[in-house]
């Protein structure tokens, strides 16, 4: 069982929060907004802490010094999340935090000072849309940013240099390795004698920055636009 | 030398002006198109309109060549995070953030940039000027 403080009471807070109670975590949550706090003390009870997230006292209230597990700043706003995050694991030596990103834009910011994992719900539509969207791309399915790491998802093209080949024959990027192949519905984790076929759906590991080194390899020269 | 104003407020547009005076080079960047009243009918100086986090916004102001990067929105978060951005990522010499709250100016006071706290600064003045020879 973890001690979790969410911070931040709108949709995504008190969703987390009783996800965690369910599973039988301890929880406490804090909203600064009088009206949601009343709504989540009445679904909550002593679990629902009322105040600023970002202030030290309303952190140190909600038990972080004890010190909190796991500290989750999912408040509306971005800079508030980071400023949290930052204040957890720097000040109470919080291990582990995750903070979520309402534009993607600030994600530059998150990644700067070092605040991981963050979650997107923007950036998770872009991938599910990317997915359903017939282009020969790369689609990134997740990304490990501790790690350093990136799953990718593709399908091999016609005219690709992959096609046809098995993966050791594949002069794949350093940085990369194929994780599975998917053909008729049926996945297969890849090795070096698994053979690709066009319209293959292959997942692979890389390192950010080997994108377009897998992808021409595995799509195929860029389509003349 | 040239000065960055990010959040031009009472304290944002005063300094703007101050450092005008004194011969900088002042670009001043608000939120609101009203901040632009506040500096003034005939403003020399460069104004941008955009949010401090917004970085294309701060590089259409000239972060990357700024001196001096003075961070004074009315958000204790924001502006936290924008005088990390102008430290870290466009690595201004000069950075100073005003802070209200005094705990998180003082969690901040040590990482190459100057945290002012208005808040610290009036109870030390109210502070010395009551306990000034008064008796209890």
């Amino acid at each position: 069982m973890s001690f979790v403080i969410v911070v931040g009471g709108g949709q995504v807070g008190s969703s987390v929060t009783r996800k965690l109670l369910e599973l039988g975590h301890e929880v406490v949550i804090v909203e600064q907004r009088r009206d949601r706090y009343l709504t989540l003390d009445e679904e909550f009870g002593h679990r629902a802490q009322a105040g600023d997230g970002t202030e030290l006292s309303v952190l140190e209230n909600a038990g972080i010094k004890r010190p909190a597990d796991i500290v989750v700043a999912v408040t509306g706003d971005d800079e508030d999340n980071l400023i949290i995050c930052q204040l957890a694991r720097e000040l109470y030596g919080v291990a582990k935090v995750v903070a979520r990103v309402n534009d993607p834009r600030n994600q530059a910011h998150f990644d700067l000072l070092g605040i991981a994992p963050t979650v997107s719900a923007t950036k998770m539509v872009m991938a599910l849309v990317q997915h359903e969207m017939p282009e020969h791309e790369l689609v990134q399915l997740v990304q490990l940013r501790r790690e350093n790491l990136e799953i990718v998802e593709v399908e091999v093209g016609d005219s690709a240099a992959a096609a046809g080949k098995r993966v050791e024959q594949l002069r794949l990027p350093e940085t990369s390795r194929l994780i599975s192949v998917m053909r008729d519905g049926k996945a297969e984790i890849a090795v070096g004698s698994t053979e690709l076929r066009a319209g293959d759906q292959v997942l692979a590991i890389l390192q950010p920055g080997g994108e377009e080194e897998l992808r021409t390899l595995l799509v195929g020269e860029k389509k003349k636009t | 030398m040239k000065a960055l104003i990010v959040g031009c407020g009472r304290v944002g547009s005063a300094l703007a002006k101050r450092l005008h005076g004194a011969g900088w080079e002042v670009v001043a960047v608000d939120e609101t198109e009203d901040a632009l009243e506040r500096l003034g009918e005939r403003w020399p100086g460069e104004f941008h309109v955009g949010h401090g986090l917004d970085t294309a916004v701060l590089e259409a102001a000239g972060i990357a060549s700024a001196d001096l990067v003075i961070v004074a929105t009315d958000g204790d978060n924001t502006n936290l995070v924008v005088a990390q951005v102008a430290k870290l990522r466009y690595e201004v010499p000069r950075v100073a953030v005003r802070v209200q709250d005094p705990a998180r100016a003082a969690f901040y006071s040590d990482r190459g940039f100057d945290v002012v706290s208005p808040t610290t600064s009036a109870i030390e003045a109210l502070a010395a000027l009551a306990l000034d020879g008064s008796e209890p």
